[in-house]
């Protein structure tokens, strides 16, 4: 019998946490009229973690990446899971630091781009050891 | 067919995930109150170094390899664990938590699949997600996956991690790479016993007569033997409670006074009691353990073990308390410096059915007053005390090399420059 590569669907994973409690009670008087309208109140987390299993959070500590919206002390949300790609913007190990840069992929270069005129750009290459950490799916600021 | 699925260095490995310094650095990572060394990276093992040596002994090849030395961080090493589990859930339904970096996983229903490519991206899911790597052994029954995935780590070059036993071929010639000390539950000083009966592979193992194995050793050990020729015999456990709870702690420093051991002795027996609330269970055994320091041959040494049978199943801090404290009346022995204590509790059923008792009954007062301690030390973190705790003395653990909580405290999150 000829073996198949198995395809996985990943299952919702959300928490029940955010739900409002639906049921008014069994009372004699007259019911909620808003008990059919009832949705679960907005979540933050739903909304910035797609995958939990594979979200971290990290600090942003300098002005490299300005110009995207990435100010110091700003809060990143990664994702592990997402594949890197040209443009994206991730955290990446490079030379034993943490750094976040926007990838630039051109043809078999890769650079990192920081949003920063006054910051150059690293490229990547054969002696540098570069590991994509992640990917920054989200920046939350303070104001 | 059965996997085990094991994290490689566990604690090591969650360490390098969020410092990269580590990375090239041989690393260990030590027990609570920075006693023993509780993981170790590859660099380390091959120093020598065993699984739970006592840092003291080691200080000097430590320090000549330029080990980094760290404290065990509980919280990150949970989370990263829980995180594991978590994904393992959405690749198989029959899955069995065996500890913190292990889990057994069934492929039953999954015959017609390639289960070895299976694993390779189950390997490559975790350690994309995550960052931590992990061997997978792969064979018809769980004894052969723990053998499989003990090969799998040793030859992880030619494995790539991931070994499966799906021929009689490949179960025999796993099973003679494999020393006895290589099996599932087999303990040093019972391999040392099959040693001196010349049986040193796990092959030699299988071969043995199954009458002798009966008649020498346990059920255990016999089970053991059928499930390594390849006859499934023991399922996944899903039991959600533990057998047995214990709290245990090395002290900081050795304490010589009885009211200070009853007062570590008292903060274990809550801690228990707490457990075993939370999960809806009663103990009618408590264990209760005393210990000098072995490591100072010039002091006069004590160790004791003192067995309780309670007189009915409880949960009740005041009931273990007083047992408690009771029985370290009898075993603390004036002039020793002891260094550490645990309470053990077991023989545990679920609350609602447990055996009642034609005598002795518990206050059933306690369980209310459980109740609202346990909910007011929810709210506000340990407010409730017993009498004989706290005594005002800060205990604290030793955790001199302590990292970040990189993923529960949001002050300790990476930076990213």
């Amino acid at each position: 019998m000829k073996k198949n590569n198995l395809k996985f669907f990943i299952p919702e994973s959300e928490s029940t946490l955010e739900a409002i409690l639906i049921s008014s009670g069994i009372s004699a008087g007259f019911p909620s009229p808003a008990d059919d309208f009832k949705q679960d109140r907005i979540s933050l987390d739903r909304e910035l973690i797609k995958n939990k299993e594979a979200t971290f959070f990290a600090r942003v500590n300098g002005q490299s990446m300005v110009d995207a919206g990435l100010d110091d002390n700003d809060l990143l949300v990664i994702d592990r899971s997402l594949e890197p790609g040209n443009n994206k913007i991730a955290v990446c190990l490079i030379d034993g630091e943490f750094t976040v840069k926007r990838l630039k992929v051109e043809k078999s270069r890769v650079w990192l781009q920081p949003e920063n005129p006054s910051y150059k750009p690293i490229e990547v290459n054969e002696e540098s050891q570069l590991i994509i950490w992640g990917i920054v799916t989200n920046v939350i600021k303070k104001v | 067919m059965f996997a085990l699925i094991d994290c490689n260095n566990f604690y090591v490995s969650c360490e390098r995930v969020f410092n990269p310094k580590l990375i090239d650095k041989p690393v260990v990572v030590l027990s609570n109150n920075d006693g023993c060394i509780i993981s170790r990276c590859d660099e380390v093992k091959r120093l020598g170094i065993p699984m739970g040596a006592p840092v003291f002994k080691y200080r000097s090849v430590l320090d000549d390899h330029g080990v980094e030395v760290l404290s065990s961080n509980y919280p990150l090493y949970a989370d990263m664990s829980h995180r594991i589990m978590s994904i393992l859930k959405r690749f198989v339904i029959d899955i069995e938590l065996y500890s913190i970096d292990e889990a057994f996983l069934s492929f039953h229903g999954f015959e017609n699949y390639d289960i070895y490519s299976y694993a390779l991206q189950i390997r490559q899911t975790i350690f994309r997600w995550t960052g931590i790597p992990t061997s997978i052994g792969i064979a018809p029954t769980k004894a052969l996956s723990k053998i499989a995935n003990k090969l799998a780590r040793r030859y992880a070059i030619e494995t790539k991690d991931v070994y499966i036993i799906n021929s009689e071929l490949k179960r025999i010639k796993s099973l003679k790479h494999s020393s006895v000390n290589d099996i599932w539950g087999i303990g040093r000083r019972l391999s040392k016993r099959l040693e001196d009966k010349a049986c040193y592979s796990a092959y030699d193992f299988t071969v043995l007569p199954k009458a002798w194995i009966r008649s020498n050793f346990s059920v255990v050990e016999s089970r053991l033997q059928q499930e390594l020729i390849g006859e499934s015999v023991l399922k996944l456990d899903f039991r959600k409670n533990k057998k047995s709870i214990a709290t245990t702690r090395t002290f900081e420093k050795p304490l010589k006074e009885l009211k200070h051991i009853k007062e570590r002795a008292a903060t274990f027996v809550v801690a228990c009691a707490e457990k075993l609330r939370k999960q809806g269970s009663v103990c009618n055994i408590m264990i209760i353990i005393l210990r000098s320091n072995f490591f100072r041959k010039n002091l006069k040494q004590h160790s004791a073990i003192k067995i309780v049978s309670l007189p009915y199943s409880t949960n009740s801090s005041l009931v273990l308390n007083s047992q408690a404290m009771h029985a370290i009346d009898q075993i603390f022995i004036n002039g020793i410096e002891y260094k550490k204590a645990g309470i053990i509790v077991s023989g545990l059923s679920q609350i609602n059915n447990c055996q009642l008792n034609m005598f002795d009954q518990e206050d059933p007062r306690h369980h209310n007053l459980m109740n609202a301690i346990d909910n007011i030390n929810f709210k506000y973190t340990d407010k409730v005390k017993f009498g004989n705790q706290d005594l005002k003395i800060k205990w604290k653990m030793q955790q001199n090399f302590l990292s970040p909580q990189y993923t529960t405290r949001l002050e300790d999150i990476i930076n990213v420059i």
